[in-house]
Order: C-alpha cells, then structure tokens, then sequence
C-alpha cells in the first residue's frame, strides 16, 4: 500500500473500529436502540444513516469555503434534513413494510448526532474525498453496530435470523428481547463485552474505562 | 382517531413513556440524569420547548398541507425547532437569568432532542387535532422529566456503591435503563 492508501484506509478504520460511534462514542442511541428488533431492520436502518452520511459529509465539505461560520450548525442542519427527505421517500417507494416498521425513525435521522457530529468536526474541515472515506467508515461502523444488536436481538426474541427460522418449532422465543427492556439490556451487554476486552489486553489497567457523557 | 385527552396523557407519559419505550430522547437520558439538581430543570425546559415546538408543527403543518408542500415537513420543522429553543433561550434569559445559567449547555442542545421533533413527528402521523397535539406533547415532555428524575436519583445511590471497574459508565446506565423500561412495560395498556 502506497502512503496514500494507508491514509485513506486508516480514515477507513476509523470509524469501524476506533471510533466505532455505537460501541465507542456511544452516539445515536436512539434509532440504536428503537430499530433494532430484527437484523433486517437494523442493517437497512445502517445503509439509510450511511447514506445520508456519505451524501452530507460530501456537500458540507464541498461547501466549507462558502458556508458562513455563525450559520454552519444551521446549514448542516438543512442539509442534513435534505438528504433525510429524500430517504424518506425512497424506502417509502421501495417497499412499504420497512418503510411501517422503521416509522418516524427515517425521519429522525436528522436528529442523529453522528452526521451532525461527522459535519461538525471532520467534513468541515477536509477535501471532499477524505470527507467520503470519513463518513463511509463511519456509517459502516454504525451499520456494524446496529447489526450486532439487531442480530442478538432477533435470535433470541424471535429464535429466526433474517427471517429465517433457527430453532425450529419448539423453540420458546425470549420475547422481552425484541421489546424495548430488550435494547437496553443488550446494548448494556455489547458495552461490558467491549470494556472487559479493553482490560485484557496487556498494559490496560491503567486505561480508564472508557467515560461518556 | 378518538381518543380523549386524558387517554392521550396518560399513555404518553407512563404507557409509551418517551424515553423508556420509544426510545426517543436518549442522549440528554444518558448524558444529563447523573446529578438530580440539572436533571429536573433539563426535563422541565424541555417540556416546555416540545409545547412551543408541538404548537408551531402543528401550524405549520396546516399551512404546508394547505399548499401541498408536505416534502418540506421535516426541513420546516426542525428550523422551527431550532427557532423555538433560541426563543425560549433569550425568553429565560431576560426574566429569569438564574435558571438560565443553572441550564447553561443543555439549552441548546435541547435542538437536536429526538424527542421535540419525535413530538411533531408523531402528532403529524397520528393526526392529532389541536388539544390532543397539546396534550401529546405534555404528556411526552412530563414522562420525559419522569424518566430523566427517576434515572437521576437511582445514579446518585449507585454513586455510593462498589460496581465492578468494568461495569461503570455507560454499560450500568443501559442496564438501569433496561430495568426501568422493565418497570414502565407494567403500564401497558393504561391509556389505550
């Protein structure tokens, strides 16, 4: 790999692993949480985030030259609910039953604090591709995310994995898994997971665990 | 929909509690509820940006209907929003600075609160008339409070209590949030 790519797959990285924004900033709980009864449901809820991501990281880097300081919050916030709009419209024409399952979420993408966060801090300040890679490994994380507790989620709320059934017929489903108690406990589960990984490894005892507000 | 006033009320404050069932509002739940002295103002502030928020959505809404303008919804209501917080800063600002300053950052930050535009949102969708858009948005911002004390003073305790290293931060806040919604799930059905 050529300095150049390192980069850009560092960018990458980031937000997979890193920055991870559902496991390690911990933002976003809202569709996180309020989405993710069935793997189905959170991988298309992730490409949605992704999508608006990508598409508002690109023009707010674009536009970061012409963009008047006092106004950028304001601006990203336009353009961000743009992007949002146009999703809404898209998965309600593409299939109507996601479109009723996701419900208001679509629409509170807006509100999502990682693209506002990503516009804020990064794509501001960075050349359009950058941006790109950026918010694509951003949004690859968050989709990530969402997956692995969508998948937790359904398997052990409705014993099936895309729909598909695991178990069979006797299996007796953990119903409070898919309803919302369910979010909690098992993002709360995710995070221990992650916080006992971090003390394994060697050297880490002394890291502090990691603190949010 | 016929569902009276109180129905609505009562189920958006303890049935389909705003942040306990709906998820809605999570950053502030998460980020505000450590100590019960601005927990409580942050719920009530927030209470009364989702009035003043529900009440020009639910204007607009007439207006952007009447025009056959509903593709801007969304884009309209969160400058409404974002207008309606300046508003209810520089209102606070002027006749009680006190509780102004006690509020300081979470003011405006209160814009990019799911739960204000979760109101106008679901208020569109259920096509709520005027007093029920009223009473939904009082009764998600009373539950909103309700959570956001409840939470806050079951932290205070555990501030108090030896939790194991890996446990602390975010991961104990889930699991409390967990049982809590646990809790809230026993108002099932109550207000239809």
């Amino acid at each position: 790999m050529t300095p150049a790519q390192a980069k850009n797959w560092d960018e990458f990285m980031e937000g997979i692993w890193r920055q991870n924004p559902v496991f390690v900033m911990v933002l976003g709980m809202c569709p996180t949480l309020a989405v993710t009864v069935s793997a189905v449901n959170a991988l298309s809820m992730g490409l949605a985030t992704t999508f608006v991501l990508i598409a508002s990281c690109f023009l707010v880097s674009v536009m970061r030259n012409v963009i008047p300081k006092e106004v950028r919050i304001a601006t990203y916030i336009v353009i961000i609910a743009t992007f949002v709009t146009v999703v809404d419209y898209v998965i309600q024409a593409v299939s109507l039953a996601l479109y009723d399952a996701l419900g208001a979420f679509i629409q509170l993408i807006v509100v999502n604090c990682i693209i506002l966060g990503r516009a804020e801090a990064h794509a501001s300040r960075a050349a359009p591709v950058p941006a790109m890679i950026n918010a694509t490994g951003m949004g690859a994380g968050f989709t990530i995310g969402l997956l692995a507790l969508g998948v937790v989620r359904e398997i052990l709320g409705a014993g099936t994995l895309f729909g598909i059934s695991l178990f069979g017929a006797s299996f007796q489903p953990w119903v409070i898994m898919v309803l919302p108690p369910g979010g909690f406990f098992v993002l709360g589960a995710w995070l221990l997971v992650f916080a006992w990984w971090e003390r394994r490894k060697p050297g880490a005892d002394v890291a502090e665990v990691t603190q949010h507000a | 929909m016929h569902e009276s006033i109180g129905q609505i009320v009562v189920s958006a404050l303890l049935a389909n509690n705003f942040v306990l069932a709906m998820f809605l509002g999570l950053c502030p739940f998460l980020g505000v509820s450590g100590k019960l002295d601005t927990a409580f103002p942050m719920g009530v502030a927030t209470t009364f940006v989702m009035l003043v928020a529900s009440l020009c959505a639910y204007g607009l809404n007439l207006l952007l209907t009447s025009f056959h303008l509903e593709f801007l919804r969304l884009i309209s209501y969160i400058v409404i929003i974002a207008s309606a917080v300046q508003l209810v800063e520089m209102v606070l600002k002027k006749y009680s600075p006190g509780l102004f300053r006690a509020l300081g950052i979470y003011l405006p930050l209160i814009t990019t609160n799911c739960a204000v535009l979760g109101v106008a949102l679901f208020q569109t969708a259920r096509e709520y008339d005027f007093l029920q858009s009223m009473a939904f948005s009082f009764g998600g911002g009373a539950g909103f409070t309700l959570a956001l004390v409840l939470m806050a003073s079951v932290r205070e305790r555990l501030q108090l209590s030896d939790v194991p290293a890996v446990a602390q931060g975010t991961a104990l806040s889930l699991m409390l949030a967990g049982i809590l919604s646990l809790g809230f799930m026993g108002f099932a059905g109550l207000g239809g």
